[in-house]
């Protein structure tokens, strides 16, 4: 646990920002065998702009020089990169953790050696629910199978513990103990995360958050098991009491940040649009120009207001939550989240009609440029094979 | 992971090898490649406390030169949670 010899709290400087992320996540591709109905990047169809196996290593060698200890690799899918093998094989080499989230349709046997047979890489396999029908409901018919199939795959491999990684959703709360006995199957870690409104989930948000009950639920599930994996990502429920294990602060800008697959950098992966966009890695002086330099960066790290949440009790708990759920419910960005636990931000909710849109997405559309009904079917070689 | 108990200050220790530290303003980051896990150094002597521990005798002849004035119960308490998270381990 970290010495407690300080000048001034740690929380306090990350929140003016680091000269270089502690981490960051990056998308390699926004091409998707599924179509999740809740996916942050609207992910389906590969860009014809993303980045070169060149460009990509180039940003590893960034981070190399920035010394940022790991990434946090997602999508779309990753695996469906031609040179994913290649590019992670590149950044755990030079000492550049790899976390990387994948459905697992790819995830084959040899794939799965291959994997083990790389230090500092760490595999989150995504799963939605304990029971198929909860899982495929959202992420589609299959994907709990394949899931499965690759986390069988991994285990065969002698991969040790690898991740099962869990968007928390109102039909999957009441599977909270057995995710953590299929984890414990596994001897695998759970990891549970927060759905933000982004991407696809502008629009299944209202169906899929969990209720006010659950999340209380959820946050005294949390305290007693420690060992379960958050990603910093429920520091909401802090105004609930006692502060869940983590950072609990929102680090966007200040100490990760999201690359897309097109190089473009944003403040963090839950706010892909325009709003939040920092530059681009092909700008000149590259991805720490952007770091260190953008106009979005720096201003979100000066003090920021706390607005209506100023006269809360709770705001040193919770620092008004999360500003991904906040912009795509359309809620200001000083006031309280949409799942605030004190009801502030239900409130505030009521009194809308309208929520922003971004204009970037990658779904898969008919011809006539309609988007395909999501969740669509799993159509995916079988795991099984070689 | 080892309780603060077992830290025993006579010994001789060193950082991890699997630990990586980046400076920062308030000290360092560090990271253990093995159990993955990110720690904060929060203050420069600490950093350099545990940067030389490997040029010491002991972690206790190590706390005489280079801790501040006053501080060396709390920086022996720091190093003790540094070994119970691993990052400096018993040579």
């Amino acid at each position: 646990m970290p010495a407690d010899i300080a000048p001034l709290p740690l929380k306090e400087q990350f929140t003016r920002g680091l000269d270089a992320p502690i981490c960051l996540t990056w998308e390699l591709t926004y091409a998707c065998n599924l179509a999740c109905i809740h996916c942050l990047s609207s992910s389906g169809r590969r860009d014809p702009h993303e980045l070169s196996p060149a460009e990509a290593r180039g940003i590893v060698d960034d981070l190399v020089d920035m010394q940022v200890f790991y990434v946090n690799v997602g999508g779309g899918e990753p695996m469906l990169r031609p040179d994913f093998f290649d590019l992670v094989g590149y950044a755990v080499e030079r000492r550049v953790g790899v976390k990387f989230s994948t459905n697992g349709t790819r995830l084959t046997p040899a794939r799965a050696r291959q994997l083990a047979a790389l230090d500092y890489l760490d595999v989150q396999i995504s799963l939605d629910g304990a029971i198929a029908s909860t899982n495929d409901a959202v992420r589609g018919e299959g994907s709990h199978a394949a899931a499965r199939q690759a986390m069988d795959n991994l285990a065969a491999a002698g991969f040790g513990p690898f991740k099962i990684s869990v968007v928390m959703t109102r039909q999957n709360v009441d599977e909270l103990d057995a995710l953590a006995a299929l984890a414990d199957e596994y001897g695998a870690q759970l990891r549970l995360t927060r759905l933000r409104p982004s991407g696809r989930a502008v629009d299944s948000w209202d169906a899929l958050h969990p209720t006010a009950a659950q999340q209380r639920l959820l946050y005294h599930w949390l305290l007693e098991r420690p060992g379960v994996l958050t990603g910093d990502s429920f520091f909401h429920l802090n105004a609930l009491g006692e502060p869940l294990d983590g950072l609990n602060l929102c680090g966007a800008g200040r100490v990760v940040c999201l690359i897309d697959p097109v190089g473009d950098v944003y403040a963090c992966p839950f706010v892909i649009d325009r709003q939040f966009l920092a530059g681009n890695v092909r700008d000149p002086g590259g991805f720490p120009t952007v770091w260190r330099q953008s106009a979005l960066f720096s201003s979100l790290r000066q003090p920021q207001s706390a607005g209506a949440c100023a006269s809360c009790g709770s705001f040193d708990a919770c620092r008004g939550g999360c500003m991904a759920a906040k912009f795509f419910t359309g809620l200001p960005l000083d006031g309280p989240d949409p799942e605030c636990v004190h009801g502030h931000g239900e409130a505030a909710l009521a009194a809308l009609d309208q929520r922003p849109r971004s204009p970037i997405g990658h779904s898969k559309v008919a011809r006539d440029g309609t988007p395909l009904p999501v969740p669509t079917p799993v159509r995916f070689r079988s795991p099984a094979r070689t | 992971m080892r309780s603060e108990a077992a830290f025993d200050v006579e010994r001789g220790w060193r950082l991890n090898p699997q630990v990586a530290l980046r400076d920062e303003a308030f000290g360092a980051l560090a990271y253990h490649y093995g159990n993955r896990r990110l720690v904060f150094l929060k203050s420069r002597p600490l950093v350099e406390l545990v940067s030389s521990l490997e040029r010491y005798p002991s972690a206790s002849a190590a706390l005489v030169a280079l801790a501040p004035a006053g501080q060396r119960a709390s920086y022996e308490r720091a190093l003790a949670r540094l070994a119970a998270s691993e990052v400096i381990d018993a040579r």
